[in-house]
């Protein structure tokens, strides 16, 4: 696979939290999950609130430190506080929030300008100014707003500041964590756009997580589903959409609420009943047997292996020949 | 006579810096058992029509003009001890931040017994074997338990969700639905959706559903408002609004949605930026952003006009469309 930018293996991330004065217990946010992220493309991650989608964008940039696994950039395994610092310079994350993310004390200029002032990135004010400018024009700011306030912008402007303070160090992978969630429909759309144009100028691959499945299958070509710290599936955008096969991803797709009023009355919802679990205390098992309508015995006593069962679609339940 | 009807509603806000018009001459009916989605661009009024109607504007807010009627009774001008009936009794809503609307120093149990023994005719026992059986059917975890415990020890899409198990619990005529789901994943949500449903068919509750999101209004609405700068600029069924949208502002919204037909191509949003609500421009709001607007549009609002049975728009787009109708020999 000479093709593939970043790879992850067996990646683990456990929090410990305090249960008692003097005990503590790990939550398993991520728990053993690979997967690889070819050059050029977008990968796609969803799955249910809390089930480790932020944490396993953060982890893959060492923002959080493993608590276990391998990370390979450009084929090369990031381990050494050298490697790190390099693997930060050559990626980023867009936040979720644009009304939180940025500091509302600094300029426009200042806040796109913050990565290149941590790496030094220029040899004169000139040359920062210049750099500022043309990153504004890429993510269509007029260059007036450069010495304004991110306070006094809609959430849209905030979102492209954002997205150009992630690109001013011409980042190869960036890691997009919920950028359009908080914004209205038509301005979400001006968003996407520009991931697209800025995939497409300057050659970027992107790891993008969100909540609305539209988005995502409109963004993504390929996309992995996650549950309770665990990869439940991995597919072509298309294909995944089309024809789930895992039991928790088709109750997700069949739960797209379609902006059809047609297609909503002839859509069956798959409703799930059964506890929601928590990562302090998930089942034994398969993480989904609780709220999953095909478990069986089998289930509780052990994890199903994630496996290519058609290629390039991977899939980790016990009973997908009885599912069908 | 309708459940609620609301008819040339104007609130503002007086701020220092001058009259912020937010809602302006907003008109519609609501009938038992119906669901209306009210949909529009982030600040054009959807949630200060239905502070308006709760009347639990901040201070500096004021109905100006208008006439707000539930069961035939005006709402408008009527005393706060009045209206402190009607909330709960008669209209609950489901606020769009969860954080700010649960009391952080009693525990979740209290405040859903609170409500319920307050609205109902149920003694505590009753009040109790409700609340857990309402936090079940919104899907919170042992109930029991959680009945004991703290808004802080909740999540923020289990605090939503609370907050609509107490709005439900209630059992009002009307529920506004203030972006009730946009904290819950679909999976959830689609829950949620449901449990709304068959509350609004077992007891005839009417339902305002107030939401970005599209797909939901698809799902769950019969009428649907459309809002642009404090005024409806678009009513009608979800089929023609979603099918046959003849406001340019509807239209470019439809055409901003990311859906299965328009895979892998670029998105049309809608260019240009909101207006100012303190100065308010003659014509047509969205004139300045819109693609074919003419030059009427700048200098003259348009009327609503009736499209069909089922269809109301304002704008000139229309007008010109009758007219070359009209003058066409044969049509
Ligand atoms: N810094 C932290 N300390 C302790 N626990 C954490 C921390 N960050 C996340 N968690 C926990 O790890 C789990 C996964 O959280 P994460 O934020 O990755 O979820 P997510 O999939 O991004 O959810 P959402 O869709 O709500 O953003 C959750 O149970 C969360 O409570
Ligand atoms: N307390 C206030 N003082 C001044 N202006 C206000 C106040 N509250 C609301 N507004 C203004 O009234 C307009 C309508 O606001 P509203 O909250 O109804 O928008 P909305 O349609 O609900 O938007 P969103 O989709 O973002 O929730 C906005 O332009 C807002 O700035
Ligand atoms: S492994 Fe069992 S419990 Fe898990 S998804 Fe498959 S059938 Fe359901
Ligand atoms: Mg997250
Ligand atoms: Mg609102």
């Amino acid at each position: 696979m000479a093709d593939t930018l970043v790879e992850v293996k067996h990646l683990k991330e456990y929090f410990n939290i305090a249960t008692g004065a003097f005990t503590t217990k790990p939550l398993k946010a991520v728990d053993d999950v690979s997967f690889s992220i070819r050059r050029g493309e977008t990968l796609g991650l969803v799955g249910e609130s809390g089930c480790g989608k932020t944490t396993v964008g953060r982890t893959l940039l060492h923002l959080y430190k493993p608590t276990a696994g391998e990370i390979f950039f450009d084929g090369k395994k990031i381990e050494s506080k050298k490697d790190i610092q390099e693997y930060r310079k050559k990626s980023a994350m867009v936040f979720q929030d644009p009304y939180s993310s940025l500091n509302p004390r600094m300029t426009v200029a200042d806040i796109i300008a913050e990565p290149l002032d941590v790496h030094k990135m220029y040899a004169n004010k000139k040359e920062r100014e210049e750099r500022v400018l043309e990153l504004m024009s890429k993510v269509g700011l007029n260059s007036e707003h450069a010495n304004r306030y991110a306070h006094e912008f809609s959430g849209g402007q905030r979102q492209r500041i954002g997205i150009a303070r992630a690109m001013a160090m011409n980042p190869q992978f960036v890691v997009c964590d919920e950028p359009v969630s908080a914004l209205d429909v038509s301005i979400q759309a001006q968003v996407i756009n520009m991931f697209d144009e800025l995939q497409d100028q300057m050659g970027l691959t992107y790891l993008f997580i969100a909540h609305d499945l539209l988005v995502v299958r409109h963004i993504s070509d390929r996309i992995a589903v996650m549950y309770l710290g665990k990869m439940v599936e991995l597919a072509d955008a298309k294909e995944i959409y089309d024809h789930p096969l895992h039991p928790y991803t088709k109750c997700l797709m069949s739960a797209v609420p379609l902006p059809d009023p047609k297609a909503a009355r002839e859509n069956k919802r798959i409703v799930l009943s059964g506890d929601i679990p928590s990562p302090l205390n998930a089942p034994s098992g398969c993480p989904f047997r609780t709220r999953c309508p095909y478990a069986s015995e089998e289930c509780a006593a052990s994890m199903p292996e994630f496996k290519e069962v058609q290629s390039g679609h991977y899939v980790a339940c016990h009973r997908l020949n009885e599912i069908g | 006579m309708a459940l609620l009807e609301v008819n040339d509603l104007h609130t503002s806000f007086f701020t220092p810096v001058g009259e912020v018009k937010a809602v302006n001459g907003v008109s519609f009916n609501l009938d038992r058992g119906k669901v209306l989605g009210i949909v529009g661009e982030s600040g054009s009024g959807k949630s200060v029509t239905a502070y308006s109607i709760m009347q639990i504007l901040e201070k500096t807010g004021k109905i100006v003009s208008g006439s707000i009627k539930v069961d035939g009774q005006e709402l408008v001008g009527i005393s706060e001890k009045e209206m402190k009936n009607v909330r709960g009794n008669k209209i609950s809503i489901i606020f769009q931040d969860p954080m700010t609307s649960l009391n952080p120093t009693y525990t979740i149990g209290h405040q859903l017994m609170e409500a319920i023994l307050l609205h109902t005719n149920r003694n505590k026992q009753q009040a109790w074997d409700r609340a857990v059986e309402m936090l079940r059917l919104v899907n919170v975890n042992e109930p029991e338990k959680r009945m004991k415990q703290y808004p802080f020890e909740f999540s923020g899409g289990m605090r939503q969700r609370v907050m609509i198990a107490m709005a439900l619990a209630c059992e009002p005529d009307i529920l506004i639905a203030d972006e009730p789901t946009t904290a819950l994943d679909v999976t959830i949500q689609a829950q949620i959706l449901e449990l709304m449903q068959s509350l609004q068919k077992e007891l005839g509750m009417a339902i305002i559903m107030i939401t970005h999101d599209l797909g939901v209004v698809a799902q769950m609405c019969d009428e649907v408002i459309v809002m642009y700068a404090g005024s409806i600029c678009e009513q009608g069924t979800a089929d023609e609004i979603f099918y046959n949208p003849k406001h340019e502002y509807t239209k470019g919204l439809m055409r901003s949605i990311p859906t299965i037909g328009n895979d892998g191509e670029k998105l049309h949003p809608i260019s240009g930026t909101p207006i100012d609500l303190l100065n308010m421009p003659a014509g047509c709001p969205f004139a300045p952003r819109c693609d074919n607007a003419m030059k009427i549009c700048l200098r003259q609002r348009a009327e609503r006009l009736q499209i069909n049975d089922f269809h109301q728009a304002a704008c000139w787009m229309n007008v010109k469309e009758e007219m070359e109708k009209e003058g066409e020999p044969n049509g």
